[in-house]
């Protein structure tokens, strides 16, 4: 039962929508089925897909993205071959997020230095979590002035967790490209390779941390 | 003396005597270097450079070559022991290539691309040791020191020959120091072979930042392997 401070809600995905048609549901049905998901991070990494440029137009013959960051689909609802994960582990949300998307997908890679490592947003982790939400919210430069300070609490906001998490402490990964972001070509290679049946391999010219 | 060695069951004609990273490179083999110096007494203290010699792992910089001398460097075993080396140094520092100066210039940095490091396989540890600001000229990111101690051997004070560096602490608890001092009185080319001389940004001039475009910066131009193995138009 909803709660007066849990307002009931639909997911885009729950809406009802029209079928596609059957001819485009017949050329997707041979391709990988790929999935993206962002968790605490800058969305560059996404961005760094779309830096593929033409080269997506080739990969799309053979992969077709079932859900990415730019939709608001909470959860992939069929299984999926490869998942493309961006952003740290920051908060609960996050976990289930991740969790989920680990049970119902074959190969997970982790995408960027957030996801990798914890990236920017691991840079709090060497200060303690009441200090840091003190520094964003009481104490902040750009605070309203003559507003009261709070610090955001609320059931509908996800629990923000002490430290942020490499994704590979929370579920296994398979495969990691870092950067800040990756580059397009690195981006491209790794799925290229993947989604024509060659082994991950991300060689020295375009493996990047930075 | 001449003398016949192996390393990865390639015959190499060379000098008794010799360093083996230095005749491995000048044979095209690469081998992963981070606190060697060439022409400098070494260090010994990152062990990147791993090889196996006559069965013993060993730090190829501190290895003199001798008579019929088998040198693993490139078997899948010795290579993961280097890379575990390299994220292992990873971990224990914050290495977030992203906001800091050295990238790309970075020696660290670089010889993780050569060994492949995607990811370090031991936990990041987000260890707290403040900077160190109090030098005029001179800034220390210590969280990003490796304890190579090229700058503790090598810094030293032009009148006095006193280290301007050293090391406080031991264990996690090792911190790299600055004598306040002997750093004020650093002449400006000192202050930037200071800077140079470090293989990560631990070191850094105050007032400088990303003064070099991406794209041109030092590993960018020439990779650490071209550098290292002198291929035509790279140098160290």
């Amino acid at each position: 039962m909803k709660t007066q401070t849990s307002p009931p809600q639909t997911a885009s995905h729950e809406l009802p929508a029209t079928p596609p048609p059957a001819s485009l549901l017949a050329a997707r049905a041979g391709k990988i089925k790929m999935a993206t998901i962002s968790l605490c991070g800058c969305w560059g990494c996404t961005l760094s897909i779309l830096d593929c440029d033409e080269r997506i137009l080739g990969l799309l013959d053979k992969v077709t993205i079932t859900r990415s960051s730019l939709t608001d689909i909470k959860r992939i609802a069929e299984r999926c071959t490869i998942g493309f994960i961006e952003g740290g582990v920051a908060n609960e949300e996050n976990i289930e997020t991740l969790e989920h998307f680990r049970a119902n997908c074959d190969i997970l890679i982790a995408v960027g230095a957030c996801a990798v490592w914890g990236g920017v947003p691991a840079m709090r982790n060497l200060v303690e979590l009441k200090d840091c939400l003190a520094q964003a919210y009481l104490h902040s430069p750009t605070a309203v002035a003559g507003a009261k300070p709070v610090i955001p609490f609320h059931p509908e906001i996800p629990r923000i967790t002490a430290k942020v998490y490499p994704c590979h402490e929370v579920v296994k990964i398979d495969y990691f490209i870092p950067g800040c972001p990756p580059s397009g070509d690195a981006v491209f290679k790794v799925l290229d390779d993947l989604a024509n049946g060659r082994p991950f391999d991300l060689p020295s010219s375009i493996n990047r941390y930075d | 003396m001449s003398i016949q060695i192996t390393i990865d069951g390639m015959e190499i004609n060379t000098e008794e005597g010799r360093t083996l990273v230095e005749v491995a490179a000048e044979n095209g083999v690469y081998i992963p270097t981070l606190c060697y110096l060439r022409n400098q007494s070494c260090l010994g203290t990152c062990r990147v450079c791993a090889v196996r010699v006559n069965g013993n792992i060993s730090a190829g910089c501190t290895v003199r070559v001798g008579k019929d001398m088998v040198v693993e460097v490139n078997s899948a075993e010795v290579a993961d022991m280097r890379k575990a080396i390299v994220e292992m140094l990873f971990a224990e520092g914050n290495h977030n290539c992203p906001s800091c100066e050295k990238s790309g210039r970075c020696q660290l940095q670089a010889v993780g691309y050569e060994v492949g490091m995607t990811v370090a396989r031991f936990p990041y540890r987000f260890e707290k040791r403040p900077p160190e600001f109090a030098a005029g000229k001179i800034w220390l990111e210590r969280d990003r020191c490796i304890f190579c101690q090229r700058c503790v051997n090598l810094m030293r004070d032009a009148a006095s020959g006193k280290k301007i560096f050293s090391i406080s602490n031991r264990g996690h608890r090792a911190r790299i120091e600055i004598d306040v001092g002997l750093a004020d009185a650093m002449p400006p080319e000192q202050v930037k072979q200071a800077v140079d001389l470090c293989p990560v940004g631990a070191i850094l001039e105050k007032r400088i930042g990303y003064d070099e475009p991406i794209g041109q910066r030092k590993y960018e131009v020439h990779s650490l392997r071209e550098r290292t193995l002198n291929t035509e138009g790279a140098s160290s």
